[in-house]
């Protein structure tokens, strides 16, 4: 074997404490080494050519480069010998720099280190076997999982290219939060008035399968072939049958026993349902835990007028499997909200503002829904508690956000906004009514966002009071603010008619749980992690899941959207190619010598190990051993550290080869 | 000290703020800024009654109240005069008691405070009543090992 | 179970009957308390808003006595030094500095984790229980305004007991004597504490408003655990009439003597009687004993 090293100079980056020509002239001594040269750029035209020009006139077969780290120019290099005739897994890189140059300042010393550096990767190259790549089929069809804003864009985005998308929403209708908001900012247009054709386009979409009542229970397989189960709840209601007329919940006599959730509890919803009258698809649902039905066997009043015969009590969840080639997360937010939280939460509650007892202390999706044309009152702002308009309302930003004894470090980002557009929709509906803003800082940043919040101020005349609230307590059906204007630096209190809490987004419930069914990692408040917070935000760590939407960090409509239609490009990017080539840093299993204790399953993040039967020549199963699905593999190395009767090999990091690079110390 | 970012919770809930000469979480931003003497000589310090609301309310965790702490010990030690003098006068002759019984003397105590401060007519209307309900005793009660009070009196007073 | 006993300076003295009716009532209950044998002041709050070592080593002196005593938990009723107490402790177990400090101080190495208790916790862990297995008395037309203050619930990372914002334990233990509790605003609220002699203006503004929550949501009674408070919402009423010329008096009782009363014992006994402020129900209840 032949092999060339080439020591690179980094500029003065490696050769300011490395003496790069010594480097070089003692690999040259080393056995199997045919040329050894330093040059101040090898990752340079020059320097790639240099390296090209010695392959074919020394006749390599192998080479060692002496450079920065492998995650800068191991591509690099690899191309360089690949173009020269070369597999690109006979090319090693020794770390010069970051393992060596930058960490020390001896010369002496460190130009001795880079000599073992080198003759470690030497011996380990001499051992390499030429690799070929991992050539995978892709399935062309996409899961979005979430049915908001961001879940359509990216299902019509994606749609629109042409390629298949299966639509998961938990919830009887999509829409998600857009749906129950009154106006947004900073153009007070009407959210449902821009969101329902959207939702419509979903719905007639001859390329989107919309599975809505319906949850991701298990995802296997790997980028380009997920196999995805979904658990389609039971609606107790024929899809097929239902016209969507209504009677069933005109009809049904249960009438004040559950909360209308999509109304955020402020109304109630009959047992038989559809959320909101715009719900796509328009098919109501029964809630077992209020039907009396399913209490006493009795009623049954929705089956005898519905005349399409759609009621359907026996009915059951279903599930159901779809093949696709890549997923995108949309799940979005929830509130925090400032309840008494158990022990284990990871949040506390507010017992300064009342722990939630308070009726007119209320948080900025309820707000939402009483300023809506829509919602309970019909767009009249008025008191939950006993429906007067309050004349006094007293807004108060970054509840729970920004707030570490809660448990929230963090931005919530949206809120000095829509609690600037709240204020404004209240001025405009109750004139003279007061509107009263705590805040900590405004932050504005976005397009006419700034100039939206000094249209509240000098327009609108919302008094921004800086400073946060200590307190709130009821005296005479008033509720008492105590703050503090730090501007000031006197005492403000409120006797308001009704607070508005701008309490912080959350990820929804599961969030954890569906990550860890998909294999994602989340942070520690279960926001979904991009793989690169500058160049991959759209991209989870795991090959073929992308993220969009509030399920990733706080995030107002265009932002969402936005990264929607990036999630969808990286899908469509995806399915350009008929196959995936994947980097065969693989794991196999020796299966003559393989136990089968399987502790390799149990470790393998990614689920790449399986179960495999042998047979012997009549065909009779005569063990199980491990097997590694080259498709999921990552060549982590996890499992080959684990086995015990070592029978697991990482193709390119073998044993042997290791203990070569070992024993060359 | 870097923690407090200024949002005035803790002067929001302050029950003797209204009292202040200025807000508590002034005191904190004119420390933050390097204004010390400002700080030591702001009555605030000295009215905190110490009701630890501020502590437990503080979105950063900062503990005001301790923090209130360290500024009156400071303002002791330098020797900035303190506007609210009553209050301290008050402190003192109560240490003054437990100095030299080991436990809170009332007699004791109502007597030097009212030699300090001369204000002799206040609370005229509440000891006779304390009196004659057997709760003033007009003897202290002393501890046996007053020697060690003492001693620890002593070791804590020095300069630092 | 036995608990060692901190009385502290104010139950020796303004707080007499505070001790009274407490030694009354564990005694009935049988529960039985070992004082701490020539124990000092805790320091209170004169201690450790002037000098923080010396208010660390006067709390920290009554453990060490407790630990050279031999007792495994204190009994301390008073929220002043309750709270004194648990801080300092908490203090020399989280810096080993300031532990080095006061153990110099007081030539001790302190090996033992001595439990401090309130005097809710005290009933909460062994009274309920037997407070209503020995009700005597019919309560139910009290109804009280359970007054925590500033020092019994907070900070809650330490005290670690109730709830610093919307504690309810007292409520419990009201409930438990057959006396009724309302919900209202103040109960955590400062009523000035310290304040009590320099800046007498403030204690009553502040005692006067808590007062007046109380009345507002049907409250008949408040009912304290702390020898401070007590002093300015009871003693101080009549400084609060001459500068509020419409303020009505309005009863403050200690927790221990309503349980007392509870248990069928007569004001006199629990030193009732000293309080400023008259308890007016007294007559009727006392009447009405016969029910055991």
């Amino acid at each position: 074997m032949k092999i060339g090293v080439f020591i690179c100079h980094c500029g003065e980056n490696i050769s300011s404490t490395v003496d790069c020509p010594r480097v070089a002239d003692v690999c040259r001594g080393y056995s199997g080494v045919e040329y050894s040269v330093d040059y101040k750029y090898m990752c340079s035209d020059p320097g790639q050519n240099l390296i090209k020009n010695a392959i074919h006139k020394y006749d390599l077969d192998a080479i060692v480069v002496g450079s920065c780290s492998p995650h800068m120019h191991e591509r690099t290099f690899r191309n360089a010998a690949v173009s020269a005739g070369i597999n690109p897994f006979m090319v090693e890189i020794a770390n010069l720099r970051e393992h060596c140059s930058w960490v020390h300042d001896d010369i002496e010393a460190s130009s001795r280190k880079a000599i073992e550096l080198m003759r470690m990767a030497i011996e380990k190259v001499k051992r390499d076997k030429p690799l070929t790549k991992i050539k995978v089929p892709v399935t062309k069809r996409v899961l979005v999982i979430g049915g908001g804003i961001a879940g359509i864009q990216a299902a019509l985005d994606t749609a629109n290219a042409g390629y298949e998308v299966v639509l998961v929403e938990k919830e009887p209708s999509i829409g998600g939060h857009m749906s129950q908001l009154s106006e947004t900012f900073p153009t007070l247009d009407c959210s449902q008035c821009i969101l329902t054709p959207r939702m419509v386009e979903v719905h007639q979409h001859p390329k989107i399968k919309l599975m809505t009542y319906s949850e991701v229970e298990r995802v296997e397989g790997f980028i380009g072939n997920f196999k995805v189960t979904i658990k389609k709840k039971a609606r107790h209601i024929n899809e097929d049958k239902c016209s969507g007329c209504g009677m069933c919940i005109t009809k049904c006599p249960i009438k004040k026993k559950a909360y209308n959730s999509f109304e955020e509890d402020l109304a109630f919803r009959p047992a038989v349902y559809v959320p909101f009258p715009q719900a796509i698809p328009n098919i109501p649902v029964i809630d077992e835990t209020v039907c009396t039905y399913y209490k006493t066997g009795k009623c049954g009043m929705c089956l005898k007028v519905c005349d399409r015969e759609a009621i359907d009590f026996a009915q059951k969840d279903t599930m159901h499997v779809a093949d696709v080639g890549a997923i995108i997360v949309a799940t979005g937010f929830k509130l925090y909200n400032i309840e008494k939280k158990s022990g284990d939460s990871k949040y506390k509650g507010y017992g300064e503002y009342g722990y939630g007892k308070y009726r007119d202390v209320i948080d900025g999706l309820q707000f939402e829904r009483i300023a809506s044309a829509s919602g309970p009152t019909s767009g009249e702002i008025k008191r939950p508690s006993d429906g007067r308009v309050p004349k006094k309302i007293a807004f108060i930003q970054c509840v729970g956000s920004r707030d570490d004894s809660k448990g929230i470090s963090y931005c919530s980002k949206i809120c000095c906004m829509y609690t600037a557009k709240q204020a404004m929709l209240y001025r405009h509906k109750v004139h003279d009514g007061e509107a009263y803003i705590f805040y900590m800082d405004i932050r504005a940043g976005g397009k006419m966002y700034e100039e939206f919040v000094r249209r509240a101020i000098e327009e609108d005349k919302v008094k921004y009071i800086r400073g946060r609230v200590s307190r709130i307590y009821e005296e005479d059906g008033k509720y008492i603010v105590k703050g503090e204007d730090t501007l000031a630096g006197m005492p403000v209190e409120i006797d308001a008619d009704m607070v508005v809490l701008a309490t912080a987004m959350i990820p929804q419930d599961g969030a954890e749980s569906l990550a860890r069914t998909i294999g994602i990692p989340y942070d520690k408040y279960g926001f979904f992690n991009e793989a690169h917070p500058k160049l991959r935000p759209v991209e989870s760590t795991t090959a073929g899941v992308f993220l969009a939407g509030a399920c990733q960090s706080p995030k107002d409509i265009p932002e969402s959207v936005s990264m929607a239609s990036a999630a969808a490009s990286k899908a469509i990017i995806l399915f350009a190619n008929d196959t995936l080539e994947r980097e065969p840093v693989v794991a196999k299993v020796n299966e003559d010598i393989c136990a089968g204790c399987f502790y390799c399953m149990k470790v393998c993040p990614y689920g790449a190990v399986e179960v495999k039967d042998v047979k012997d020549m009549n065909g009779i199963v005569y063990k199980e051993v491990a097997y590694i699905n080259q498709g999921v593999c990552q060549g982590c190395g996890t499992c080959t550290a684990t086995c015990l009767s070592k029978s697991i090999e990482l193709a390119g990091f073998n044993n042997e080869e290791i203990f070569a690079e070992i024993a060359a110390l | 000290m870097s923690l407090c970012y200024q949002c005035g919770k803790c002067s929001a809930g302050c029950p003797v703020r209204y009292y202040m000469d200025i807000a508590p979480n002034k005191v904190v931003r004119l420390i933050q800024l390097g204004y010390y003497e400002e700080a030591l000589k702001s009555e605030t310090p000295w009215l905190c009654a110490g009701c630890l609301t501020c502590s437990v309310r503080c979105p950063k965790e900062f503990d005001l109240a301790k923090f209130m702490d360290a500024v009156r010990e400071i303002a002791i030690e330098k020797g900035v005069e303190v506007k609210q003098e009553n209050i301290l006068k008050f402190h003192k002759a109560f240490l003054d008691q437990i100095k030299n019984h080991g436990r809170s003397y009332e007699v004791g105590l109502v007597a030097e405070y009212k030699m300090k401060t001369l204000d002799l007519f206040q609370d005229v209307d509440s000891a006779p009543g304390m009196f004659l309900k057997g709760k003033l005793d007009l003897l202290p009660h002393n501890i046996k090992n007053r020697k060690e009070i003492k001693s620890i009196f002593k070791k804590t007073s020095g300069k630092k | 179970m036995k608990y060692g006993y901190f009385p502290g300076c104010s139950l020796t003295s303004s707080a007499k009957e505070y001790d009274i009716s407490l030694r009354k009532v564990i005694d009935k209950l049988g529960i039985s308390f070992d004082e701490i044998n020539d124990w000092s002041c805790c320091g209170a709050t004169s201690a450790h808003v002037t000098n923080h070592k010396l208010s660390t080593a006067l709390a920290m002196r009554n453990i060490m006595l407790a630990e050279q005593q031999g007792l495994d938990n204190i009994i301390a009723p008073c929220a002043a030094c309750y709270n004194r107490l648990i801080i300092s402790q908490n203090e020399i177990g989280k810096h080993s500095g300031i532990r080095k400090e006061t153990e110099d101080l007081l030539s001790v190495k302190f090996k033992k984790d001595i439990k401090v208790f309130n005097i809710l916790e005290l009933f909460l862990k062994s009274g309920i229980n037997k407070i209503i297995e020995n009700r005597k008395r019919e309560l139910s037309e009290l109804k009280a305004a359970c007054y925590y203050g500033c020092l019994l619930v907070r900070p809650a990372a330490i005290t670690k007991f109730d709830d610093a914002e919307e504690p309810e334990s007292m409520e419990k233990i009201i409930e438990a004597t057959g006396a009724g509790a309302v919900d209202w605003n103040y109960k955590t609220e400062c009523c000035g504490a310290a304040h009590s002699i320099a800046r007498r203006d403030i204690v009553v503004d502040l005692s006067k408003k808590i007062l007046d929550d109380a009345i507002t949501h049907g409250a008949n009674v408040m009912v304290v655990a702390c020898p401070m408070c007590h002093t300015n919402l009871d003693m101080r009423q009549r400084a609060m009439k001459r500068k509020y010329p419409d303020h009505k008096e309005f009863p403050v009782l200690y927790l221990t003597e309503l349980i007392g009363l509870s248990l069928g014992m007569d004001e006199k006994e629990l030193g009732i009687d000293l309080h400023y402020t008259n308890f007016k129900y007294a007559d009727t209840l006392l009447n009405n004993s016969a029910k055991g």
